[in-house]
């Protein structure tokens, strides 16, 4: 049975032709960037060439913008830290929108207990930011508001030029989570008015291990990694040259293909989307169409998540769930209860988030094997029986 | 098949292939426990002979081990004496399935639980009295509040 991975927003493959041109910096021998011989220059230059090639992808100002980190979660860290201790003469106040990766609410919950003020922003039901209480949260004393590009798990893209313009107004940082969003949508750092971002190798078909964050020209943060100095003494420690070279591979390949290769998965997506919704008692989750290319969420009354997960995998079918039983906090998703759920409702949630191995020629058997888990879990279950 | 999220096979097959899955219009005994709001809910029917559960059927809506223990503790119990029925514990089922990951043994391990309440309601149908179990602390689901403490 061909398998069918539809949870690329857990994780990428790495990319072949990412792999192939990073390989010789895990095998080679290759120096310390550090290090000022001929063999550290080399890593140097593998290390400014995938800066190069991720300022490219989000049309940063200039390549000394890049700061690469481990990976999203240090990058949110880095950001939401390093710009909040840095200015906290101007105040102690932080705002993230309540639909954020525990990557930014947890650096955020962090702060809060450092006396630090945090709000979070609700949401409307289909995902999309309150600007009317993002305003409010806007305060001279916020130093930095963190609103994702796009949501992982419900695929509705924010109005990120909006909130820039908003936040600004009390010279407020914009720091934006683009992990899910960067390699689908364009991302354009100057237009967008962006402050601080935050990208993720393994999100784009890279390696695992690598991160950036993008920091604006004159944006003021401090590292929360302090050590030897590298990447401009905001990110200390030596770098992992072959996952920051894959990085930088993937982020060239996902600029040139974003635009065919979106247009190809919003296609196959839109037909899931409108054979799954038939199923009775069947409802999309976030935006119907301010929502990533190759994103398709839902949930289904009366069945539960790590069921619907099981039985699909089992039909060689990978999806994921925001399913509480899920979990490692075994409560239902934060994400799913923001936009209004009621917990039984959140459980029931399936995401499908399409990648490069997809196809639209798997659409039939993918609606085949939904169709037919649900019937088996409600005939199953104890719900929507009167 | 991989054994997901540390499920045994047994488990497994329990969940793809549920044993008595339905409902009965004519039962003599029937228990629900567990709570949607949780993830599980567990409704047990039975028909009872002679003293025996001759019948049984359960619905449950929940994830993986709460469907595999429905099925196994339906298949432990039927044909068996009420009184040894009472007696099947929690810890029972799950190690007639080659044990459950410890973090599914409180909220979706309840199986046994609906068959007891089952086995109750049918005596309280014949007008016995009958005595309420004393619940392991810290298991129970049943509250409306936003969370669980401890599933």
């Amino acid at each position: 049975m061909e398998r069918i991975f539809l949870d690329h927003a857990s994780v990428t493959p790495v990319d072949a032709r990412a792999l192939r041109f990073a390989e010789p910096y895990l095998a080679g021998g290759y120096g310390n960037p550090s290090s000022l011989h001929s063999v550290g220059l080399e890593a140097r230059r593998a290390i400014e060439d995938a800066r190069t090639k991720v300022a490219a992808l989000i049309n940063a100002e200039k390549e000394k913008t890049i700061l690469f980190t481990s990976g999203a979660t240090e990058a949110n860290n880095l950001a939401i830290k390093g710009a909040a201790l840095r200015n906290v003469g101007k105040g102690k106040k932080v705002v993230s929108s309540a639909i954020e990766h525990m990557s930014v609410l947890n650096p955020m919950k962090d702060l809060q207990k450092n006396e630090f003020e945090f709000t979070t922003v609700p949401v409307d039901s289909s995902g999309i930011v309150d600007l009317e209480k993002l305003e409010d949260s806007a305060t001279r004393e916020t130093t930095v508001t963190s609103i994702m590009y796009a949501n992982n798990e419900i695929g509705t893209i924010e109005p990120i030029r909006e909130i820039s313009e908003i936040v600004h107004e009390k010279g407020v940082y914009l720091h934006v989570d683009a992990t899910a969003a960067a390699g689908r949508i364009p991302i354009d750092v100057q237009a967008d008015g962006i402050d601080l971002l935050t990208l993720s190798s393994n999100d784009m078909y890279g390696p695992q291990g690598a991160g950036a964050l993008y920091v604006k020209t004159g944006v003021r943060i401090q590292p929360v990694l302090p050590g030897g100095g590298q990447e401009r003494g905001l990110r200390s420690g030596t770098e992992n040259i072959f996952a920051i070279a894959g990085m930088g591979e993937a982020a060239r390949i996902a600029r040139e293909e974003m635009g065919t290769e979106s247009a190809r998965l919003s296609e196959m997506r839109n037909s899931l989307i409108e054979e799954i919704l038939k199923i009775e008692e069947t409802y999309l989750t976030g935006h119907p169409t301010k929502r990533l290319p190759h994103h398709a969420s839902f949930r289904f009354s009366h069945i539960e998540g790590e069921s619907i997960l099981l039985i699909m995998d089992a039909q060689g079918i990978q999806v994921s769930t925001g399913s509480a039983c899920s979990s490692k906090t075994l409560e239902p998703s934060h994400v799913l209860l923001a936009i209004g759920l009621k917990h039984e409702e959140a459980h029931g949630s399936m995401v499908m988030t399409l990648g490069r191995s997809n196809t639209v020629e798997q659409v039939p058997r993918v609606v085949d094997a939904v169709n037919e888990m649900v019937v088996k879990l409600r005939k199953i279950s104890s719900l929507g029986k009167e | 098949m991989a054994q997901q999220i540390g499920y045994s096979k047994k488990v497994m097959e329990h969940f793809m292939n549920p044993k008595n899955v339905g409902t009965m219009d004519d039962a003599d005994g029937h228990g629900k426990v567990g709570n949607p709001i949780c993830g599980d809910l567990m409704e047990i029917f039975i028909k009872v002979k002679d003293d025996k559960i001759e019948d049984i059927r359960f619905q449950t809506f929940g994830c993986g081990s709460a469907i595999a223990t429905s099925s196994m503790v339906s298949e432990m119990a039927k044909g068996m004496r009420l009184d040894e029925a009472m007696k099947i514990t929690r810890n029972d089922v799950a190690d007639e399935l080659d044990g459950l990951p410890p973090v599914k043994m409180h909220c979706s391990n309840l199986a046994a639980d609906a068959l007891h309440e089952a086995i109750k309601d049918f005596k309280r149908k014949k007008g016995e009295i009958v005595e309420e179990e004393e619940k392991p602390a810290g298991h129970t689901c049943e509250h409306n509040h936003n969370h669980c403490d401890t599933c």
